[in-house]
């Protein structure tokens, strides 16, 4: 197997004032591939994510490993994590009505990744953008790219999201439920578009999502999370062979067209799923 | 409809907004000057006329005529720039006025300099640095200067600064040995010094203006800086900021070029506020540093009934509100995108 992007190993946060942590041991490894991330609310997925941007203000983070390419995460300098933030890792963020700055036009939101990591001119920057606009299969990108966040519609935005953090061919993105704050018919366009980035350029993907379905069409692979811990791990396309009992309770919650017109089995906890693994 | 007539309905309406709250000022004054306790023909004839001239007096004031009567011959007073004499002073109102204003002017503007220089870095700072001792300090800071008496600590400031330290110039806009020296063209004595070439005028003036405009200006940032301080929160915790972190920026540069930029109409609107309420007249400070200025000209004109300059005094003060919110309200049609 060829190097990995990222190790993760024995990941643990714990947010400022929390008396217990957020996610306690999380370890995996990520190739050029695209991971799932799925789970209940609260499990802890947004804060893996968001740990591994550094971009966790007041909240401890430790790990035995948390190594990105050449680089041990936990020991940069904030000044290094800059040049790593945007460049080589970034992140696709759920609603584009609230992660896009209001009163700055969409186009230099965009350009604005690439002036910050590379040397050039702001025509250059426009440039760059207007082609990445094109690349996220906006029709009319002279028009949108002058356009202000509430002129566009949702879906808009978020293609102009993909756009922004696939601008300086990062090597890692991590998508945190990049669809779920839009119309459902739109959300297997975005979905393909970043799909087919991610494929061409070689990106690795982590796709954090409620949704078994979507994980089960958009990645390789998937680790299921279950208050801070993963409880299992599986090729997406073995998914319904799940043996934790948790991953087969969400499988079974899961609605199904043509299925039978049963009432949705209610997940039924049990508390050995939160004893850590020795 | 298209933006453009979307827009023109927009400035038409607040034309006729303005010209409503113009006419409601307007209405306001004349009751004022009706109501006021004093009585105008006595002001004028004296304690010992005759019932004939007091008469006389009344009917060529055009006080015998109905209200509404009267109230037409006031517009019209008003909108041919005709605000009548002022019975203390026996010059015009208007002309008084012009000259009391620019040492309130000079004033306040210096004043809301050091308010705005000094409120929006530390509103700014106490956000950034949420419920750590920097914030703590600064609301420390900031709500002794919205609590601090400014009579007393004027005086207080007075005795340190000026009689002990001998830093500053005293009472007054400048020693009085200058008064008179400089042509007044302006009214405002720190550029008139300068146009005449006065040096020591200017240096004079300057020693006197800046202890009562930091004490007004360290008074007024206590309000900068609590806004900005909310204002800053508020962005702070929206998702683009996260955005912006993401892609690169630094703690600053997500600060000052994302957060920052979001405020900056609220900004202008509270700071021309607190401008507004300067202009208006520090009485307090006029009073304690013998600045004669607007302020003690307001409570003077109050204090012995001068009915046409407090109706022309309470007129100028709405004008410059509604000037004011007009300009806010600019404002947000240019810098933010969403009212376009
Ligand atoms: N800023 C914070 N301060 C304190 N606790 C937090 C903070 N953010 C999240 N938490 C807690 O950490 C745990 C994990 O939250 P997280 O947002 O990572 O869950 P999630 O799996 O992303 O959930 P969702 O599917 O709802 O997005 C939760 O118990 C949550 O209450
Ligand atoms: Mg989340």
């Amino acid at each position: 197997m060829e190097k990995p992007i990222l190790e993760v190993d024995n990941l643990r946060i714990r947010y400022g004032g929390a008396s217990v942590e957020a996610v306690r041991g999380v370890s995996f490894t990520l190739g050029r591939e695209r991971l799932g991330i799925v789970g209940e609310s609260g499990s802890g997925k947004s804060t893996v994510g968001r740990a591994l941007l550094r971009l966790l203000p007041g909240a401890t983070i430790t790990a035995d490993t948390l190594r990105f390419g050449e680089l041990e995460l936990l020991t940069l300098s904030e000044k290094a994590m800059l040049k790593v933030r945007g460049r080589r890792m970034s992140m696709i963020l759920q609603d584009p009505k609230f992660s896009l700055n209001p009163i700055r036009r969409v186009g230099d939101q965009v350009g604005e990744t690439y002036l910050r990591h590379f040397r050039c001119s702001k025509a250059e920057a426009r440039d760059k953008a207007l082609a990445m606009l094109e690349a996220v299969k906006i029709r009319d990108p002279e028009r949108v790219y002058d356009q202000y966040p509430h002129e566009i519609s949702g879906g808009m935005g978020q293609r102009v999201m993909i756009a922004m953090m696939l601008l300086a061919d990062p090597d890692l993105v991590i998508a945190d439920e990049p669809t779920s704050a839009l119309d459902v018919t739109v959300r297997l366009q975005v979905l393909n578009i970043l799909d087919s980035l991610v494929r061409d350029r070689g990106i690795g993907l982590i796709m954090i999502s409620h949704d078994l379905n979507l994980v089960r069409n958009f990645c390789d692979r998937v680790l299921i999370m279950y208050a801070g811990r993963v409880v299992e791990t599986l090729a997406a396309r073995d998914l319904d062979r799940a043996q934790h009992p948790y991953t087969r309770g969400l499988l079974a919650a899961q609605p199904r067209i043509g299925g039978a017109r049963a009432p949705l089995a209610v997940l039924d906890r049990q508390p050995e799923w939160l004893e850590e693994k020795a | 409809m298209s933006h453009r007539r979307i827009r023109f309905y927009g400035a038409a309406g607040q034309l006729g907004t303005i010209a409503v709250t113009l006419l409601g000022l307007l209405l306001l004054t004349f009751f004022i000057g009706r109501l006021m306790p004093a009585d105008p023909v006595r002001a004028i004839v004296g304690e010992d006329a005759t019932r004939e001239t007091y008469e006389q007096v009344y009917r060529s004031l055009g006080l015998d005529r109905p209200l509404w009567e009267q109230f037409a011959y006031y517009l019209g007073d008003v909108f041919t720039g005709n605000f009548g004499t002022s019975i203390r002073t026996g010059q015009p109102v208007i002309q008084d006025i012009l000259h009391v204003m620019p040492a309130t002017i000079e004033l306040a503007t210096f004043a809301i300099l050091i308010g705005a220089g000094l409120g929006v870095p530390l509103g700014v700072f106490a956000a950034v640095n949420k419920d750590r001792w920097l914030d703590h300090v600064v609301r420390v800071f900031s709500l002794f200067g919205h609590s601090m008496p400014i009579f007393w600590t004027g005086m207080i400031a007075l005795i340190v600064f000026y009689a002990h330290l001998g830093l500053v110039g005293g009472s007054g806009r400048m020693d009085q040995f200058y008064i008179g020296l400089v042509e007044e063209r302006t009214g405002f004595l720190l550029i008139d010094s300068l146009i005449a070439g006065e040096m020591d005028v200017f240096w004079s003036a300057l020693n006197h203006i800046i202890l009562p405009a930091a004490l007004l200006g360290y008074s007024s940032s206590a309000y900068i800086t609590r806004m900005t301080r909310s204002f800053m929160l508020d962005q702070l915790g929206q998702e683009y900021v996260t955005t912006a972190r993401v892609k690169g920026l630094s703690r600053n540069q997500t600060i000052w070029q994302h957060a920052f930029v979001n405020i900056r109409v609220q900004l202008v609107t509270i700071i021309a506020l607190a401008y507004g309420s300067l202009l208006e007249g520090a009485v307090l400070i006029e009073t304690v540093f013998a600045w004669p200025g607007f302020g003690q000209y307001l409570t003077n004109n109050l204090i012995t009934g001068d009915m046409n300059a407090v109706m022309t005094c309470v007129l100028i003060v709405g004008v410059i509100f509604i000037g004011l919110n007009l300009l806010s309200d600019v404002l947000y049609r240019i810098f933010d995108p969403r009212t376009r």
